[in-house]
C-alpha cells in the first residue's frame, strides 16, 4: 500500500500544537514518525546564558507553559545550591503551595484535555473553566495568570496576599467535591473506557529503555518514583501524601492516574496551609543589586517532580553574572522525542493526539 | 472504583440548572472583569520621583525600555532629564523594572486590556496615567522582598570615640578587598554622580572596575579626571554620595571610600606606571602655578602630562596647601599628601617650596619668564570677627592654628599653646577640624577635654558633614547652636574668661543673602580660656600688581573666570580653585584640569 505523509501539528487544536510530528501512515496505521520541534521557542538554554541571573525569570517560565513554576522552582534551587542561600521557612511552604496549585491545573488540563482528542469536549471545557479557578489565584498571588515569575532565587518574590488562604480552600473544597463528576464523565464513561482500557501501551520495559518518569513510569513499573517522595525538596518530607502505582500502563490507567493525583495534591494543599509558619519570605543571600549578582563558580543538577515527572536544570556557573550553562532535563523529553520515532508507529492516526496527551508531553520543554 | 455506566456521564446534565461558567462578551464589554491586587498591568511613572536613571532599562530582560530624553525636564544634580518610554511589543511584564526602580517611581496598573490600530501608539511613555489613559487603581507595586537594589552600606571599621580622641591616628580603616567588592556591586552606573561631581569622575566605571578587580583600569579612571586620589578618597566632600540614586530609597554607595580602596591597594610601582601612562605628547611652554593646593597641583600634574615645563610656587615649606596645613590627620594622614604630590613631580614637575610670590619672587618677574600663568592660592585667611574684645590675644584663628597642628602631629614643630578649656566658634567642616584637634591636644595635654561649639546655626543648618557632627559629638564636643557671638568676656585682669552670645532669630534674609539678626534678651555666655574663630576664610591676592588687580572682575568676592578658566578679560591668566569657586577641593581639582586644558589650548593656539 502506497505511504502518505501526513502531520500532526503545529496547529492541532489537543494543546500540542507547538510541535509538530510527522508521520508516513499507509491505511490509517503509522508507519514512521517523527518529532519537529522549533514551532514555539528558540533556544532557552543558549538564550539564558546571556542573560543575567534574575533577568532569566523572565524567559524560564516559557519552558512549559501549562506548568511553568517547576522551571523557576529548579532554577532558583540550583542558584541556591551554589551560592549556599538558606531559604527562609516559609518561603519553603509558599513554594510547595504554588508547585502543587501549578500541578493541579496541569493535570486538569491534561485530565480534561483528553477530552479533546476522544471527542468529549465537555471534559475539555469544565477542566478548563476550573484551571481558570486556580489561574485567578495566581494572578492575586503572583501578579499573573501564567506566567507568574514568582520563585525567583532565595525564596518567592512577596509574601502571600492576606486572606489568600480562605480562597484556596474554598477552591480545593469545590474540586474535591466535583472531582466525582469528572469521574463519571470521564473514567465511567464506556465510550472513553473502549477507546483508552488496553490501546496505546506503556510497556515497562520501554520505561527503562526511553528513560520515562512520572505518571508513565508509576503506572507501568509499580515503581514509586516521585522525587517529593525519593529526595524530598522544599518541605515535601513533613507532609503526607500517597503516591499511587500500577502495572499495566494502558491510556485508560494513565488518564485515571492523573485523576487520582489530584486527590493527593488537594490532600498536600491542605496540609500546607495549616503547617505553613509566618516570617520572612526572602533571603537575597548575593551580594548588590541583581545587575550585579555573581553566584560562585560550580555545577550543580537539581530536580524535581513535576505534572509529567522528573524536571530538572543543570546548571553551570563561572562565577560571573550569567550562568554559564544551563542544561534542562524536561520530564517529557524521552517519549516526546524518542517514544514518537520508536513506539508511536503501529498506532492509528486517530490515536496519535491521545498518545501525546497520555503520556505527559510538553513540547517546550523538548524544544528548548 | 464505581462500576462504568452507559448514564454515568450524563450526571453532567446537572450542570445546565446551575449558573454558567462562561460569560456573553456583551457582559465583557459592559461589565470588564477586574483584575487582582496584585496584577501586573500596564507601566505607571510618577515623573516627580523618577529621576531618569536609567536602571529600569538596564534590567529589562526584553530590552522593552528606552530612556527619552525630555527637553522640559531641569537638568539638576541628583537626576538626568530622561523617562522610560516602554514597547509592549517587547513587554513581558516581568516587573523586574519595578522591582529594581532606584526612586520607587515606577509600578504597574491593574488594567490589561489596550488597544489600538496603530503599531506606533504601544510604544508609550507612561506617566500618571498608564497606556490605557483611563483612570486606573494601583497595581503591583515593590516590596521589601521582591526589591533587587542593595540599600544597605556594607559596613566600614572605624576607630571608637574612646580610642581615637587620645591621638592623631587615622579614623576610617578602608574596606577590604571583599568588602570594596560588595559594596561596589551595589552601584547600578547610572551616571548621575558623574554629572554632579564638579571633576565629573568616571565614578561607575571605576567602581565597575572594582567590582571586576582590575584595580589598575580603576586607576587610570581615577587618573583621567583626578590627581590626587588618595587624598580625595579621604577628604573629598563627596557630592557625588549626595547625588546617588541608591540613596534617594537607601544608602548612597561609599564612592569616597572606594576611590580610596583601588589607591590604597595599588602596589607603587604599578602605580607609577599608570600615572605615567597618562603622559600623551610634548608640549612647548612655560607656565607657572602659584600655589601648590589642591587646583595648582591638579593643573600641573595634566600640564605635565601635556609636555610643557610647570613651575609650581608655593609660600609654605611643604606642597599641598589645606590638605597639608589644613585637614587633620586623623582624617588624611600627611603620607597620603605626599604620595600624591610625589607622583605628580615624577612627571617633572617643579615645585618651589617657601616662595612666596610678592615677596621671594615678583610677579612681574613670572610674567615675563613664562607663557601663562595659573593663580591658585585659595582661602588663606580666616575671617575675622567685628566684636569688642576680638583682639585679646586668646582670641585665636583657625588656619594658622590648624597650620601649627600639622606641624605637632607629623613631628616639625611644637604643640601649639592649648588651654584646658577652650571655645570655638563658627560649624563648618574647618570648625570640627579644630574642635575635634583641640580635644586631641586637651586629652595628650591635660587628659581630659573641654570643648565648647559656638554657632550661629541650629542642629538643622549646621554646614559641616553629617559625620562630623556625630563624630564630634561622640568626641565630647559640647554645643551652643544658634547663638551669635557679641563680646569676649574677660575678667578685671584682661583675661579671657568666655563669650557673650545672642539668640539668632534669622540667618538669611528674603534674598537668601547672610544676613544674620539678634534678639538681644536671649543672652548666653560661653566660658572658656581660649576662644578660636572658624567662621570661614578669605582669599590673599595681594601679591598681584595694583594695574593687574584693577582689570580683574570679582562677583561675591571671587573672581570671574570664563569657562575654560582664564581670568575673564586677560589672556594667559588662569585662576582656580577656592578664589572661584570657594572652598571645596574636588572644585579645585576640577579647576585645575579645566585651567589645564584651558592653558594647553591657549599656548597651541598662540604659537599658530
Amino acid at each position: 500500500m502506497k505511504q502518505v505523509k501526513l502531520f500532526l501539528g503545529p496547529q492541532h487544536p489537543g494543546m500540542h500544537g507547538n510541535s509538530s510530528i510527522h508521520m508516513y501512515v499507509e491505511g490509517d496505521i503509522i508507519k514512521r514518525s517523527y518529532l519537529l520541534p522549533g514551532m514555539l521557542h528558540r533556544g532557552f538554554e543558549k538564550t539564558m546564558e546571556n542573560r543575567t541571573w534574575m533577568n532569566n525569570i523572565g524567559i524560564i517560565p516559557r519552558i512549559c507553559v501549562p506548568e511553568p513554576d517547576p522551571n523557576e522552582m529548579v532554577f532558583a534551587s540550583n542558584v541556591e545550591t551554589l551560592a549556599n542561600i538558606e531559604v527562609p521557612e516559609r518561603a519553603h511552604w509558599i513554594r510547595m503551595l504554588i508547585l502543587e496549585l501549578a500541578r493541579l491545573a496541569a493535570h486538569l488540563m491534561a485530565f480534561g484535555g483528553c477530552g479533546g482528542p476522544t471527542g468529549l469536549y465537555t471534559a475539555m471545557y469544565w477542566a478548563q473553566a476550573d484551571r481558570d479557578g486556580i489561574l485567578t489565584l495566581f494572578e492575586e498571588i503572583t501578579g499573573q495568570r501564567i506566567y507568574h515569575m514568582y520563585i525567583v532565587i532565595g525564596g518567592v518574590r512577596k509574601d502571600l496576599p492576606k486572606g489568600i488562604e480562605k480562597k484556596i480552600l474554598a477552591y480545593v473544597d469545590d474540586l474535591e467535591r466535583r472531582l466525582p463528576d469528572y469521574e463519571d464523565l470521564l473514567l465511567n464513561n464506556p465510550t472513553i473506557i473502549a477507546r483508552t482500557k488496553d490501546q496505546i501501551m506503556l510497556p515497562a520495559e520501554v520505561v527503562w529503555e526511553l528513560g520515562v518518569t512520572g505518571i508513565g513510569m508509576r503506572s507501568s513499573t509499580g515503581k514509586a518514583y516521585d522525587i517529593r517522595k525519593v529526595a524530598p525538596y522544599a518541605r515535601y518530607d513533613k507532609v503526607e501524601f500517597d503516591v499511587p502505582t500500577a502495572n499495566y500502563s494502558d491510556a485508560y490507567t494513565r488518564i485515571r492516574f492523573k485523576w487520582l493525583e489530584m486527590h493527593q495534591i488537594i490532600r498536600i494543599i491542605r496540609q500546607v496551609l495549616v503547617m505553613m509558619p509566618e516570617g520572612k519570605v526572602r533571603e537575597k543571600g548575593l551580594d548588590g543589586n541583581a545587575l550585579r549578582w555573581q553566584v560562585p563558580k560550580g555545577q550543580v543538577y537539581t530536580a524535581i517532580e513535576s505534572s509529567r515527572g522528573e524536571f530538572g536544570y543543570y546548571t553551570v556557573s563561572d562565577g560571573g553574572i550569567n550562568p554559564y550553562r544551563v542544561a534542562v532535563r524536561g520530564a517529557s523529553f524521552p517519549q516526546g522525542l524518542l517514544g514518537v520515532e520508536r513506539y508511536l508507529p503501529g498506532h492509528r492516526i486517530d490515536d496519535a493526539a491521545l498518545w501525546f496527551d497520555t503520556m505527559g508531553i510538553c513540547s517546550p520543554e523538548i524544544d528548548r | 472504583m464505581k462500576k462504568a455506566s452507559i448514564f454515568a456521564p450524563f450526571k453532567g446534565w446537572k450542570y445546565l440548572f446551575q449558573k454558567p461558567v462562561t460569560v456573553s462578551m456583551d457582559d465583557i464589554f459592559k461589565h470588564p472583569r477586574e483584575s487582582q491586587d496584585n496584577y501586573r498591568g500596564f507601566h505607571v511613572n510618577d515623573w516627580d520621583k523618577c529621576i531618569g536613571c536609567g536602571t529600569c532599562s538596564e534590567v529589562c530582560p526584553t530590552n522593552a525600555i528606552t530612556m527619552v530624553e525630555r527637553k522640559e525636564l531641569p537638568d539638576v544634580d541628583g537626576s538626568k532629564p530622561e523617562r522610560p518610554v516602554i514597547d509592549y511589543g517587547r513587554c513581558c511584564f516581568c516587573a523586574l523594572c519595578v522591582d529594581i526602580c532606584t526612586s520607587g517611581s515606577l509600578s504597574l496598573s491593574k488594567e490589561y486590556l489596550y488597544n489600538s490600530p496603530d503599531p506606533e501608539d504601544f510604544i508609550f511613555m507612561p506617566g500618571a496615567k498608564d497606556i490605557t489613559g483611563r483612570d486606573h487603581k494601583e497595581g503591583y507595586v515593590k516590596t521589601e522582598s521582591s526589591d533587587l537594589l542593595d540599600l544597605v552600606r556594607k559596613p566600614m571599621e572605624h576607630v571608637g570615640a574612646e580610642e581615637r580622641k587620645q591621638s592623631f591616628i587615622e579614623i576610617v580603616r578602608g574596606f577590604s578587598r571583599e568588602q570594596a567588592k560588595a559594596e561596589a556591586s551595589r552601584c547600578v552606573e547610572c551616571g548621575i554622580c558623574t554629572k554632579t561631581c564638579p571633576a565629573h569622575m568616571n565614578i561607575p566605571e571605576y567602581i565597575r572596575a572594582i567590582w571586576e578587580d582590575d584595580l589598575e583600569a580603576g586607576l587610570n579612571w581615577l587618573y583621567q579626571t583626578n590627581p590626587l586620589p588618595s587624598v580625595c578618597g579621604r577628604i573629598c566632600t563627596h557630592k557625588c554620595e549626595t547625588a546617588c540614586a541608591i540613596g534617594n530609597r537607601g544608602e548612597a554607595i561609599a564612592i569616597r571610600w572606594l576611590k580610596r580602596y583601588i589607591v590604597d591597594n595599588m602596589p607603587d610601582e604599578e602605580y607609577e606606571k599608570v600615572v605615567m601612562s597618562q603622559v600623551s605628547k610634548k608640549g612647548e611652554g612655560k607656565v607657572a602655578i602659584i600655589g601648590a593646593g589642591s587646583a595648582g597641583l591638579s593643573a600641573a600634574y595634566y600640564l605635565g602630562t601635556l609636555g610643557y615645563d610647570v613651575e609650581v610656587f608655593e609660600r609654605m615649606p611643604l606642597a599641598g596647601g589645606p590638605m597639608r596645613y589644613g585637614a587633620p590627620k586623623y582624617r588624611l594622614p600627611d603620607d597620603v599628601t605626599t604620595h600624591d604630590i610625589a607622583f605628580i613631580e615624577k612627571l617633572g614637575v617643579k615645585i618651589h617650596t617657601n616662595t612666596e610670590v610678592g615677596k621671594d619672587v615678583q610677579y612681574a618677574d613670572l610674567q615675563k619668564k613664562f607663557d601663562a600663568i595659573f593663580i591658585a592660592t585659595g582661602y588663606p585667611h580666616t575671617r575675622g570677627l567685628n566684636i569688642p574684645g576680638i583682639e585679646n590675644e586668646n582670641v585665636k584663628m583657625a588656619m594658622p592654628f590648624l597650620a601649627a597642628s600639622t606641624d605637632y602631629e607629623t613631628g616639625r614643630g611644637p604643640m601649639p599653646d592649648v588651654a584646658d578649656d577652650v571655645v570655638v566658634v563658627g560649624s563648618g567642616n574647618v570648625a570640627f577640624d579644630v574642635a575635634r584637634t583641640l580635644v586631641r591636644f586637651q586629652n595628650e595635654k591635660y587628659g581630659k577635654s573641654s570643648v565648647k561649639m559656638l554657632a550661629l546655626e541650629n542642629e538643622t543648618q549646621i554646614p559641616a558633614d553629617k559625620e562630623e557632627v556625630e563624630e564630634g559629638g561622640e568626641e565630647g564636643i559640647l554645643f551652643n547652636l544658634g547663638y551669635g557671638p557679641q563680646k569676649i568676656e574677660t575678667d578685671q585682669g584682661g583675661k579671657l574668661t568666655g563669650i557673650e552670645a545672642s539668640k539668632c532669630v534669622q540667618l538669611f534674609d528674603e534674598e537668601h543673602r547672610f544676613n544674620p539678626q539678634f534678639d538681644h534678651d536671649h543672652k548666653i555666655v560661653v566660658k572658656g580660656k581660649q576662644v578660636y574663630l572658624a567662621i570661614g576664610q578669605m582669599s590673599d591676592l595681594t601679591f598681584l600688581p595694583e594695574d593687574l588687580k584693577n582689570e580683574v572682575k570679582f562677583e561675591r568676592g571671587k573672581i570671574v573666570v570664563n569657562k575654560d578658566a582664564q581670568v575673564r578679560g586677560i589672556p594667559g591668566l588662569y585662576a582656580g580653585g577656592d578664589i572661584t569657586h570657594g572652598m571645596d577641593i574636588i572644585h579645585g581639582v576640577a579647576d585645575g584640569h579645566t585651567a589645564a586644558v584651558g592653558i594647553d589650548h591657549y599656548l597651541r593656539t598662540k604659537k599658530d
